[in-house]
């Protein structure tokens, strides 16, 4: 009916800036994240190799016709890598000409430039410049450090350059705590996401009936999900402190406990002869309560689209509210239940914020997100945080598949 | 008779979980309202919920006149004032206890009235009795953080250190001693620089991911083109890469091109990680417009833009305005980005802030807590006001965490 080319056209127009600022953001990273895990980055590689500047005036007491000694520091950043083609300029002040100066450096015009083929690592040389004071010469206006000297350099920055290595893989493969990491994430990413769906569901069985005051309950059931993670964060942290926290005083005033209990720093409780990891099952509480009105909202939204004749059958074949639970409701449930494990799984996954606000990846509870952070800053090592971010990207790629292949194709109603 | 016994060792132990419960709520309310450090309710459980079971079946055999259970009915008496010796009781417990009673046997009145009391009736109960007992330990898990939250921002050091389980309000406190943590927090701490920086992050973030969005979802929801179908498949895979997989090159980049440490980095990234979903959640709404009144305004001669611009856009504001708050509390809350790429304290948003600032050992953890009152306040105000729009944005956009 319409000309279906300016059509197409109007929607190309319509979607490239989002489809650009979506591809410079999201997958350019992506593809920045494997080109960095293959590049041995430090922290302080980010800045490239340049020269760095300083001058300095050298005489007192200047009178017209006096000699000036300016004292020029010329040194190369870089501790490990040399810098070519430096070009350094300055403007001197025009109460002074040059008498002496260093080869390569010439002054035309009130400005001094000077050119450089190469300064090794760790370059760092003074050169002292003599200048005589003209006859108009006021030592009021004269001030050498008026006007900042400025250098610029080719130097090979490691970012960009085509070296790979696949020594940040190794590095991260070598170390035990990778795998250790890899295992805690599985851990922590299902049982938060079984935590959050168990009471998800009692949640939305709960308010499935009309009564007064749902609507408040379906308000409050919320609450979790939308404060910001940093407030519940910082707030559970408090309530579990071993000396200050509630919880600790609390059970140690009713002679519950003798000593605190160190909720977010103990790696492992002997249970019934086994290591339990008390300090990430905290954490997986945590995860439960933060994500489970997510859950409810889904469930509560799928249970109210059972058809009623369904219940109503089974009433009369004599059913039990039991029976009706397990024989009804819960097969109604299960497409969406499993829709709602796999994208809680994956966000779990990659979770980084509530488990470094809470424990900050000590007592057993580093994932690989954590470590990710740790690699990157307290390591100061760009090169194996991208690795680990690797691992985590194609980990996903791999439940992403799987999501797909399990999603119903109408999952957008 | 073994039906009976069953019935009444089953009361039995889930009245142990109803008071337990209720005890430890009772427990912290009187903790609020009484000063009190301890009351040693649940101490006495097992007698409680023992007592529960004798009221509940006395008043079974009293009604249904069904005189076998007065075996059951003796025992538990002798067994309960074997218990009651030696045990005080204050007033106020048994205020509880008694409270308890009446209220759950309100609620099983009915079924105590059934001649047969049968298995049917008595699961339809216990289901009653667990429904009622869950909505309070929700509830309980829920406000209890918020609430201690609050009542910890508004002590001052030395009550917190004292008596950490101190949960009442100060209500005697001068105003100005009220809100001092508040107003330490504003005053030393820069924390209205932080706001009006979050303010501007915020909405920036929603203006611009409306701005790209909304022609996007159109082109998506109506237009017809090649690809369309692999655009909006891909939406939601996009949508589902994590932040951390983005952050390490970002900062990489950010920090070659010179603008990591400013607000503009986060204006730029923020907007980008909420497109997809805003693209998601407007395309699906678009789709659900009635395409004849489209239709028929292309008809008359009115061009696309013109089409979008009257009569799509003004069709779906709640489904903009849901969008908006959504967009606005993910930036709102986010940490991760503002975490990394700020460093200096000026273009500090409120959780960055909250996190280097107060989030020491040896800030006084009042100051923390009313930090974070006052980054949760918004965000739950803005709940309340559009709660209707904001769980249909949750709901279309929950894929993200």
């Amino acid at each position: 009916m319409f000309n279906l080319n300016k059509e197409a056209k109007l929607a190309y127009t319509m979607l490239i800036p989002t489809i650009s600022i979506v591809f410079l953001i999201i997958l350019f990273p992506i593809f920045g994240n494997f080109w960095l895990s293959f590049k041995e980055v430090k922290l302080g590689d980010l800045r490239a190799p340049q020269p760095i500047i300083k001058e300095k005036l050298k005489t007192k007491d200047i009178g017209p016709g006096d000699d000036i000694l300016i004292e020029y520091r010329f040194k190369n950043s870089s501790q490990k890598k040399p810098i070519f083609n430096i070009e350094i300029t300055d403007k001197i002040s025009e109460f002074i000409s040059p008498v002496e100066i260093a080869e390569g450096c010439s002054v035309n015009n009130n400005l001094l430039s000077c050119y450089f083929e190469e300064w090794k690592p760790k370059y760092n040389e003074k050169i002292i410049f003599k200048f005589k004071a003209n006859d108009n010469f006021e030592i009021d206006n004269f001030n050498p450090k008026e006007s900042k000297p400025s250098g610029g350099a080719d130097g090979d920055n490691i970012l960009t350059n085509l070296k790979f290595s696949l020594k940040n893989f190794q590095k991260i493969l070598q170390k035990n705590e990778t795998i250790e990491n890899i295992k805690v994430t599985f851990l922590y990413s299902f049982f938060a996401t079984i935590g959050a769906l168990l009471l998800g569901i009692s949640a939305a069985l709960l308010l499935e009936k009309n009564f007064l005051g749902k609507g408040f309950f379906r308000g409050l059931f919320l609450f979790p999900f939308v404060s910001p993670v940093i407030a519940v964060a910082f707030t559970w942290v408090y309530i579990l402190d071993p000396f200050k926290g509630f919880l600790n005083n609390y059970l140690l005033n009713n002679e519950f406990i003798s000593e605190p209990i160190f909720f977010l720093g103990l790696k492992k409780v002997d249970f019934l002869g086994f290591d339990f990891p008390f300090t990430l099952f905290i954490v997986i509480l945590f995860e439960s309560w933060r994500y489970f009105p997510l859950a409810f909202l889904f469930i509560l939204a799928r249970l109210q689209a059972i058809p009623k004749d369904l219940y109503e059958a089974s009433d009369i074949d004599g059913a039990t509210r039991i029976q009706q639970f397990f024989y009804i409701t819960l097969p109604q449930l299960l497409g969406v239940i499993s829709l709602l494990f796999i994208l809680r799984f994956i966000w779990n996954f990659n979770k980084f914020e509530d488990i470094f606000l809470l424990t900050g990846g000590n007592a057993g509870t580093r994932t690989l997100t954590v470590q990710v952070y740790d690699e990157a800053f307290a390591l100061s090592n760009m090169g194996t945080a991208s690795s680990v971010a690797v691992i985590i990207f194609i980990l996903l790629a791999i439940f992403v598949f799987i999501h797909q292949k399990i999603a119903p194709k109408d999952i957008e109603e | 008779m073994t039906n009976n016994i069953y019935q009444f060792f089953f009361i039995y132990l889930y009245s142990i979980i109803t008071l337990f419960l209720l005890a430890v709520i009772g427990d912290f309310v009187s903790i609020s309202i009484f000063l009190s450090k301890n009351i040693f309710i649940y101490k006495n459980i097992f007698l409680y919920c023992f007592l529960y079971a004798v009221c509940f079946f006395s008043i079974r055999i009293i009604i249904t006149n069904q005189f076998s259970n007065i075996f059951i009915f003796i025992i538990s008496l002798a067994l309960s004032y074997f218990f009651l010796i030696n045990k005080e009781i204050n007033t106020y417990q048994l205020l509880i206890i008694i409270s308890v009673f009446i209220a759950f046997n309100l609620l099983l009145q009915k079924y105590f009235t059934a001649k047969n009391f049968s298995n049917f009736l008595f699961e339809v109960s216990f289901l009653k009795f667990l429904k009622t007992n869950s909505l309070i330990f929700f509830s309980f898990i829920i406000i209890f953080p918020f609430y201690l939250m609050f009542v910890s921002s508004l002590k001052s050091q030395m009550v917190l250190l004292q008596n950490p389980t101190d949960l009442s309000i100060p209500f005697f406190y001068s105003i100005s001693d009220f809100f001092s943590s508040y107003i330490a927090v504003i005053t030393q701490y820069n924390f209205l620089n932080f706001a009006l920086n979050s303010t501007i992050v915020s909405f920036v973030t929603v203006f611009v991911s409306l701005f790209f969005s909304i022609p996007g979802a159109y082109a998506v929801a109506r237009l017809r083109f090649a690809g369309r179908s692999k655009i909006s498949s891909s939406i939601l895979i996009i949508y589902m890469v994590p932040a951390i997989v983005l952050v390490i090159p970002l900062y990489v980049i950010f920090s070659q091109l010179g603008f990591r440490n400013s607000l503009l980095s986060l204006m730029i990234v923020y907007p980008a990680t909420t497109i997809p979903v805003a693209l998601y959640m407007l395309q699906g709404y678009f789709k659900g417009i009635p395409y004849e009144l489209e239709e028929s305004a292309l008809i008359d001669g009115c061009s696309r833009i013109g089409v979008i611009l009257r009569i799509t856009l003004p069709l779906s504001v709640p489904a903009i305005l849901s969008v908006s708050l959504y967009v606005f509390m993910i930036a709102w809350n986010e940490f991760l980005f503002a975490f990394m790429f700020l460093d200096n304290q000026e273009y500090f948003t409120i959780p960055r802030g909250l996190y280097t600032q107060l989030d020491d050992q040896e800030v006084p953890r009042q100051y923390l807590m009313a930090g974070s009152v006052m980054i949760t306040v918004p965000v739950l105000l803005l709940f309340f006001l559009f709660e209707r729009y904001l769980v249909g944005g949750l709901t279309a956009g929950s894929v993200k965490g």
